[in-house]
């Protein structure tokens, strides 16, 4: 089972033997509207937490989406390019966004888990 | 009523801000005796008619470029614009309208702009092109960051051949955010060697199409060693007209086509305003600046055309945009647009060969001089000679017998003494045989 977390900007991280797949949540999708472009990171890059390293736009909006803890960016998915769609129909599924390995593994638990992002969002709006 | 949102104490809070004491502060950079210390001489109060005939008799010391023989070009030509053109934009419909973010109401303009991008992609031989930018020479330097932003690389290979008007626009855009320019030297004869220059930092070469100088070369070489190091080749093209007769930079391998588009339904203007032309390929679309046009259906499934990609811009995307570039030169692309409808595929061409044909007799004419050499081998409608003496002189000695003959390249390049001797020499369509025959004696008078 998969460690699961969330940020205020609406990022999850779901990290499996120290890799984190990082997407938006599907609350998040719902609030963006179609999307029409997910703008990956390179592969190997070395991101610190809070970092701006993807971009998604929708017919609405563009907005970066921001490394939830620090890590090396290990994979991207190359679906989204043709596909962007993927991220409002799976959000949390086939709409990841790249995988991090984990550099701060302390960090992840100042993050919110479902029950408390899931608060967040009625709290919030 | 005047709207002055600033108040003293506002303008204090802002000086503060920036560390000086005043307004006067922020001028001291003007060289002494430069700033004007009282109001210059002007009367108090004159009627119409004398302010009318004062300034016309100020315009008349100007020699204007459609009262004498003229052969001037380097980036700004003078072609025929038909009646129709200025007829057709001043109308309400489009002379008035602004920026279409409304496609309800909008449908002229978007279709107009649609059309125009549809052109220019054609013309440059690329997949698309936007709704246009400010003039050809910001539209390089925005090439050049798009470069940039597409290789994650922050150097320009800047070719000698590049309009150095245009290479300091590019210099002007780049230095301030840590971009390298690697440029090189005037090059009128072409040979530079551009290929050996670039390297893993290399973003782009930017190079001229035909050069400033008025040349014609293949670009597939430098294409070709561009992509194989990951940097891309971007082209810039003066004289727009060339591309009704020559191939385009897009079959030869170039990534990014921006050009002028005056020559075409726009006057020389004094300079301006001209209309910028930016072309791209496909995969580069999201990092390309401007606005952009896309074609699609309605509710009803009836053709219609939005703004569209507009995630990219910076009504939306702030400081993270591709450009700070908003309105601009949307009337000068109509008049674009409306004169190459008119001319079409084939009289573009004739066009093109008429404005060839022309620079050829002149350059044959010319090279029959004693003293005067063409040193262009293959060029469109603009060749560079070379002459027995300072060619700025020669050229205030044609102006003085009413010929315009050119420009002296040491007006664009004024601290490079290798150039002294060239003068860049256009003839476009609008040049008659007496126009020739005036600037050959005279030439021949005074190199004599």
């Amino acid at each position: 089972m998969a460690d699961e977390y969330f940020t205020e900007d609406h990022e999850y991280i779901r990290v499996e033997a120290g890799v984190g797949t990082v997407g938006v949540s599907v609350h998040a999708q719902e609030q963006l509207g179609d999307v029409v472009y997910v703008e990956v990171p390179e592969v190997g890059r070395q991101a610190t937490a809070g970092e701006a390293v993807a971009v998604v736009e929708s017919v609405k909006a563009a907005s970066e989406i921001f490394a939830p803890v620090a890590g090396e960016i290990v994979e991207v998915n190359t679906e989204l390019d043709g596909s962007p769609a993927l991220v409002n129909e799976d959000a949390e599924g086939k709409g990841w966004f790249f995988k991090l390995r984990v550099g701060d593994a302390a960090a992840l638990e100042k993050l919110m888990n479902r029950e408390a992002y899931t608060a967040f969002i009625a709290e919030n709006g | 009523m005047r709207y002055l949102p600033l108040q003293e104490a506002d303008r204090a809070v802002m000086l503060q801000a920036i560390g000086v004491d005043g307004i006067d502060d922020l001028f001291v950079d003007v060289p002494a005796g430069k700033l004007l210390d009282e109001p210059p001489a002007l009367p108090l109060g004159k009627t119409e008619m004398e302010v009318e005939r004062e300034l016309g008799r100020l315009a008349s010391q100007n020699v204007a470029a459609g009262s004498v023989p003229f052969f001037v070009g380097c980036g700004a030509y003078k072609h025929h614009i038909p009646a129709s053109v200025d007829h057709l934009i001043q109308r309400s419909e489009f002379l008035t309208s602004y920026t279409p973010y409304q496609p309800e109401i909008s449908q002229g303009t978007l279709q107009y702009l649609f059309e125009f991008q549809t052109q220019v992609a054609r013309l440059m031989g690329m997949d698309l092109a936007n709704a246009s930018m400010y003039d050809g020479s910001t539209a390089a330097g925005e090439a050049v960051l798009m470069a940039h932003r597409i290789t994650k690389r922050s150097k320009a290979i800047v070719s000698g051949g590049l309009h150095p008007q245009y290479r300091d626009v590019i210099e002007t855009l780049s230095k301030h955010s840590g971009k390298v320019m690697d440029a090189l030297h005037a090059d009128p004869l072409g040979q530079e060697d551009l290929v050996s220059r670039i390297d893993d930092e290399t973003s782009c070469v930017i190079v001229q199409y035909p050069d400033v100088y008025g040349r014609i070369q293949d670009l597939a070489p430098i294409a070709e060693a561009a992509h194989a190091r990951g940097a891309l080749l971007v082209v810039a093209v003066t004289e727009i007209v060339s591309l009704g007769l020559i191939k385009s930079p897009g079959e030869m391998g170039a990534d990014i086509v921006v050009g002028e588009g005056q020559s075409i339904g726009n006057g020389l203007s004094f300079g301006g305003p001209y209309v910028g032309l930016f072309a791209t390929r496909q995969k580069f679309t999201r990092q390309m600046p401007g606005r952009l046009c896309g074609e699609t259906v309605d509710a009803e499934g009836k053709r219609g055309y939005v703004l569209t990609l507009s995630t990219r811009e910076q009504h939306i995307r702030r400081e993270k945009a591709t450009s700070n570039i908003c309105t601009n030169s949307g009337l000068c692309a109509l008049a674009f647009t409306i004169h190459l409808s008119l001319l079409g595929q084939t009289g573009l061409k004739k066009l093109a060969e008429v404005n060839h044909g022309n620079a050829v007799v002149l350059a044959d004419k010319l090279a029959a001089i004693a003293g005067v050499e063409v040193v262009t081998q293959a060029f469109f409608n603009e060749f560079t000679i070379r002459v027995n003496g300072d060619a700025g002189t020669i050229i205030d000695a044609l102006t003085e017998r009413g010929v315009l003959g050119g420009v002296a390249m040491s007006r664009l390049e004024p601290h490079d003494p290798s150039i002294r001797d060239l003068i860049i020499v256009a003839s476009t369509e609008v040049n008659t045989d007496a126009d020739r025959a005036v600037f050959v004696a005279a030439l021949e008078d005074i190199v004599r």
